[in-house]
């Protein structure tokens, strides 16, 4: 009985996926309607000029939000295991509202909050030839802030369960603090860091509405597969979803392999 | 107070200081980031609440509590989201539990994992063109015109709050399952085997044993959830068709479209404080139950 059920919760995830993948390789020009095998819109999707800007936007706000968050996340979560008293309870409040708040408000919040300010600079800054406006680096400013409080509570959880007496024994050693840090402390951090990277740039490669709000000119791949969704869909954007689909499943498949052998060592 | 020459005094100085220091680096970046891109964006929301819409769209200061006094000119929104996203978290729950029990207990420890991130995985792929495909699926020419086949004609899926729930399911199953899971997991076997060797029949143990310890996994999941029915867009957008609307819908509508800043932000405003309301109360709930649930136990 409960098997059964497991089959249809599989069938009923991973229909509309197929679906989707099917369809790709469609041979008529109607997105849900079976002409013949054909992977023209491959060929089609990969040398239009739109998606291929829009994808590189993507790829270079999903990367360079990864970067960034990695980074200061990790900073964070080592810097809160420092702190005491009523900085770390503000910290930590603050780490919750940044992943509580909709990512809706977020948008709306940065928006206006951005556009206000670039209204009264900019009068000013017009004799320099410099016009502030919004763009990809919003995107990024806002992606990274939802992902520092994920990266950070990723590498804290992993910092709780480190064995101090590792630490204690490298400094029994006369190992520097930074010389610790580098040769002890990171190699353990590292398969969390990882994961929250990884999921860092999944969460902002999929992102829709921050970026709807805070993007400016600027086009992101979801951007542009909404638009030719309400536009009336060609197999073409089945084509790119597939790819965008395959390549989001490796990465996740990655980010669970290094999260559990992460797991593993520090067992062992 | 361990030396009293002023160089001892310089030295203990720069002992306690200089952690300081650096803990005050660490956590200077992210620090920056809250501040500017959180706090101050907040608080402007919050400010422009209060203000008037400009002639040409915008923000004109001022201070008026029109804004919330129109709130209702939106009620609807309001009433699909505070209807349909603690329906939606319920139903996804209620079918969550019975596969994360499946992977738990009936699955082999081998394939455990596997068949967990199978679960998982469409969570992390294009929320966007897997709405899509249920579009199709639901819509016209999909899941009614097969029913029309067997015979069974004038059935509208699309654009009602069926079809909105059906996606909330399927979107959310794949978060709803994994501390459901966790939790199930650490669930000692041999509390269940107690039960059975004192008489009690497998339903009976599965509501007084299993269902009460499982409890904070399915809150877990269900909090996570409920957050991000609550703030969604695209969801209703491609589900709901303009017909069931939820706040996110109204607050692109807002901004986007009509460019009424100030009443916006004040549906921005609501939006938040009715959720981090009914998270609070959701989780004092929560904990009351567990806590008793425990002290029963023991």
């Amino acid at each position: 009985m409960l098997r059964a059920y497991a089959i249809c919760i599989y069938i009923f995830l991973y229909l509309p996926i197929s679906l989707i993948v099917f369809f790709s390789f469609n041979a008529g020009k109607y997105a849900m309607s079976w002409e013949g095998f054909s992977i023209y819109w491959y060929g089609k999707a990969f040398s239009n000029p739109l998606i291929m800007e829009a994808l590189r936007t993507s790829v270079i706000i999903a990367l360079s939000t990864a970067v960034l968050s990695a980074i200061i996340g990790t900073l964070t979560a080592l810097g809160l295991e420092r702190l005491k008293g009523w900085l770390r309870v503000t910290f930590d409040a603050l780490i919750y509202v940044a992943i509580m708040v909709p990512g809706i408000v977020i948008g709306i919040s940065t928006l206006i909050a951005f556009v206000s300010v670039f209204d009264l600079v900019n009068p000013s800054l017009a004799g320099f030839g410099i016009k502030l406006q919004m763009g990809t680096w919003a995107v990024i400013a806002a992606h990274v802030l939802f992902n520092i409080a994920v990266v950070a509570l990723l590498v804290r959880a992993r910092l709780q369960g480190m064995d101090r007496s590792l630490v204690d024994a490298s400094e029994d050693l006369y190992a520097t603090p930074l010389g610790t840090f580098r040769q002890v402390v990171l190699p353990l951090l590292a398969p969390s860091i990882l994961a929250g990277f990884l999921l860092a740039f999944t969460f902002s490669f999929e992102d829709f509405i921050i970026a709807y709000f805070v993007s400016g000119p600027d086009t992101t791949l979801p951007i542009y597969i909404f638009s030719s969704i309400r536009r009336g869909v060609t197999p073409e954007i089945n084509a790119v979803g597939s790819v965008v689909l395959l390549s989001s499943f490796v990465l996740l498949i990655i980010a669970q392999a290094v999260l559990r052998r992460g797991e593993r060592t520090s067992r062992a | 107070m361990r030396g009293s020459s002023p160089r001892m005094m310089a030295l203990s100085m720069t002992k306690t200081t200089r952690p300081k220091l650096v803990t005050a680096l660490l956590l200077a970046p992210a620090a920056l980031f809250f501040v500017f891109l959180l706090l101050v964006p907040l608080t402007v929301v919050l400010i422009f609440s209060f203000g008037e819409r400009a002639p040409a769209g915008g923000y004109l200061p001022a201070f008026t509590l029109q804004n919330y006094m129109d709130l209702p000119a939106r009620g609807k929104a309001f009433f699909n989201t505070l209807t349909l996203a603690p329906l939606g978290t319920l139903l996804t729950a209620i079918f969550a539990f019975p596969m994360a029990y499946f992977l738990a207990v009936k699955v082999s420890p081998r394939w455990r994992v596997a068949m967990l991130i199978l679960v998982m995985a469409p969570f992390w792929t294009s929320q966007l063109l897997r709405y899509y495909a249920w579009m199709i699926i639901l819509g016209n020419k999909g899941l009614p015109s097969w029913l029309a086949i067997v015979g069974i004609t004038d059935v509208r899926i699309i654009n009602t709050p069926w079809a909105v729930l059906i996606g909330a399911v399927y979107g959310f199953l794949p978060l709803m399952v994994p501390p459901i899971y966790v939790s199930l997991e650490k669930l000692d076997k041999r509390l269940l085997e107690a039960s059975a060797d004192l008489g009690a029949t497998p339903t009976r143990t599965f509501f007084q044993v299993t269902l009460p310890l499982a409890l904070p996994g399915v809150a877990t999941g269900s909090m996570l959830v409920f957050i991000l029915l609550m703030g969604d867009y695209i969801l209703p957008q491609f589900l709901g068709g303009g017909k069931v609307f939820f706040i996110g819908n109204a607050l692109v509508d807002l901004f986007l479209q009509s460019r009424n800043w100030p009443f916006g932000a004040a549906v921005s405003v609501a939006l938040v404080a009715i959720m981090f309301v009914t998270i609070y109360f959701y989780m004092r709930f929560v904990l009351s139950k567990t806590d008793t649930r425990r002290a029963a136990l023991v």
